[in-house]
């Protein structure tokens, strides 16, 4: 499923520094996401994954290197700006509103430029691949479970008709039965919508049997990236995540 | 000599069985590395050892002496100090205040706390700051500040929560070898840890958490290679 490697990258990321104060979290670190593929994006506790995605959503700006989105440099841009590019970012613990309903809070992602005029058709289309909007449309988000609540937070994202939806841990907290449902929804935004999707999770083999490549980060440096295939067996991996006597 | 036992300890909160059933005694002088993936349950142990959980069953000896029911500023008089993950110095005092908290639980004297603050705050590599106000400090100064004023109450034992957790990388060989030194001292530690570069040089045996449960418990390289970890971490995919 994934396109040849020779076409454009769709993200690319080259040379990120981001710090916080005097902290420096991300050192060069560098990534590529073709249109419509699905990347994980792994590595251990502090390794920078949500440092890296915030940066590319324009959460945080960089201090050095380069984001460049379908051609356009964005490390600059203001996040709203990123977003009606066409970078949609779901943040960890999904951070829905939580006093509002389901509906509105789904309709606040179509606040940029370009998903606004649209919004009722995006939002149709959204109801048949999330029944849930329509059946717990007047429903305050906080009153859903962390499954329901990361499918409305992952629709909010999906009305700025984004080409590419960043979630940060879609998983985080959620019991097995709906770690498959959501890993489904991964699955369909891309297949039918042609979305790509770059996550982040802890899981690495959960990550690796739904994204197609993975990327993996240690202590703030992307050290390896490649075909999910690869990483799963790769003996790397297993070092980076439980150190060199594994 | 076993100086630290931990008895089948099991805490539950609601539903959830953050602890279950852990056990295992920790000789005088050890180092042991305790990992676990994310909500293994490894801070919930410490709570429980350190006093500020009462675990549901179970409980924690120190020299054979159970510590059952013992609030937390008893338990660190009785031996065990800790550092805290989310880091909690006393924002409004100066960092060598803060150390002279701990200096005070073992004596009166306030002069006298105020110079073994002052060594301690040398010893951690800490002491240009002693008259800075603690809420000034960097992340990984306050982590040097927490790991000073534990060491101001004399413990037997040490506890350290994420001591390298959001730390600098150019700082982290520093707090290392600064472990190691404490070990070499004849210090007795539990280290959590996420790093594990940093667990596998610091500790030579080490005891792993998953889902609540001791994995794994054994010296740190068989630990490391364990199927049962590689799993916990990484998933079946990885088990060799």
């Amino acid at each position: 499923m994934s396109p040849a490697p020779q076409r454009a990258a769709q993200l690319s990321v080259d040379a990120l520094d981001v710090a916080y104060g005097d902290f420096q979290v991300l050192w060069e670190a560098s990534l590529r996401v073709e249109a419509g593929e699905i990347v994980a994006v792994l590595g251990p506790n502090g390794a920078g994954k949500s440092t890296l995605v915030n940066a590319i959503s324009g959460l945080l700006r960089p201090r050095a290197g380069s984001v460049v989105f379908e051609g356009h440099r964005i490390d600059a841009m203001p996040a709203h700006r990123r977003a009606g590019l066409g970078i949609a970012h779901v943040l960890e613990r999904r951070r829905l509103f939580p006093f509002l309903t389901v509906h509105d809070n789904v309709l606040l992602g179509a606040h940029n430029a370009r998903a606004r005029p649209q919004r009722e058709e995006t939002l149709a289309r959204l109801e048949t691949l999330l029944p849930l909007l329509k059946t717990r449309r007047a429903q305050l988000a906080h009153t859903l479970s962390g499954g329901e609540q990361q499918m409305v937070a992952i629709a909010r994202g999906l009305m700025a008709r984004p080409k590419l939806l960043m979630i940060d841990e879609p998983f985080l907290g959620l019991a097995p039965m709906m770690v498959a449902e959501i890993g489904e929804l991964v699955r369909r935004i891309r297949d039918e919508q042609g979305i790509g999707v770059l996550f982040i999770e802890q899981n690495v083999e959960l990550s690796l049997r739904l994204a197609d490549r993975g990327v993996v980060l240690e202590s703030g440096r992307t050290v390896l990236s490649g075909p999910s295939a690869e990483l799963l067996r790769s003996a790397e991996v297993k070092r980076i995540f439980l150190g060199e006597f594994a | 000599m076993t100086l630290l036992r931990v008895n089948a300890i099991t805490k539950r909160f609601g539903g959830i069985t953050a602890n279950r059933g852990i056990t295992f005694d920790v000789a005088s002088g050890e180092l042991v590395g305790i990992i676990g993936p994310n909500g293994a349950g490894k801070s919930t142990l410490f709570e429980c050892i350190s006093g500020f959980y009462a675990p549901d069953e179970g409980w924690v000896e120190l020299e054979g002496t159970r510590l059952a029911g013992l609030s937390p500023d008893l338990v660190c008089r009785r031996g065990i100090a800790r550092t805290f993950q989310k880091l909690r110095p006393f924002q409004g005092m100066t960092v060598a205040e803060n150390v002279m908290v701990g200096a005070l639980t073992r004596t009166k004297d306030v002069k006298h706390a105020r110079e073994q603050a002052h060594e301690w705050l040398r010893r951690v590599g800490l002491i240009e700051k002693a008259n800075a106000h603690a809420r000034t400090l960097s992340t990984g100064q306050r982590k040097r500040l927490e790991l000073a004023r534990a060491l101001a109450t004399g413990p037997r034992v040490l506890l350290l929560d994420e001591v390298t957790g959001g730390v600098d990388q150019r700082s982290i060989p520093a707090l290392v070898d600064l472990v190691r030194e404490l070990h070499a001292g004849g210090l007795t530690l539990l280290v959590i840890e996420h790093n594990m570069r940093v667990v596998t040089a610091v500790a030579q045996r080490i005891v792993a958490l998953h889902m609540g449960e001791v994995i794994a418990d054994g010296e740190t390289a068989a630990v490391a290679r364990s199927p049962k970890v590689v799993e916990a971490y990484l998933g079946q995919a990885y088990v060799a």
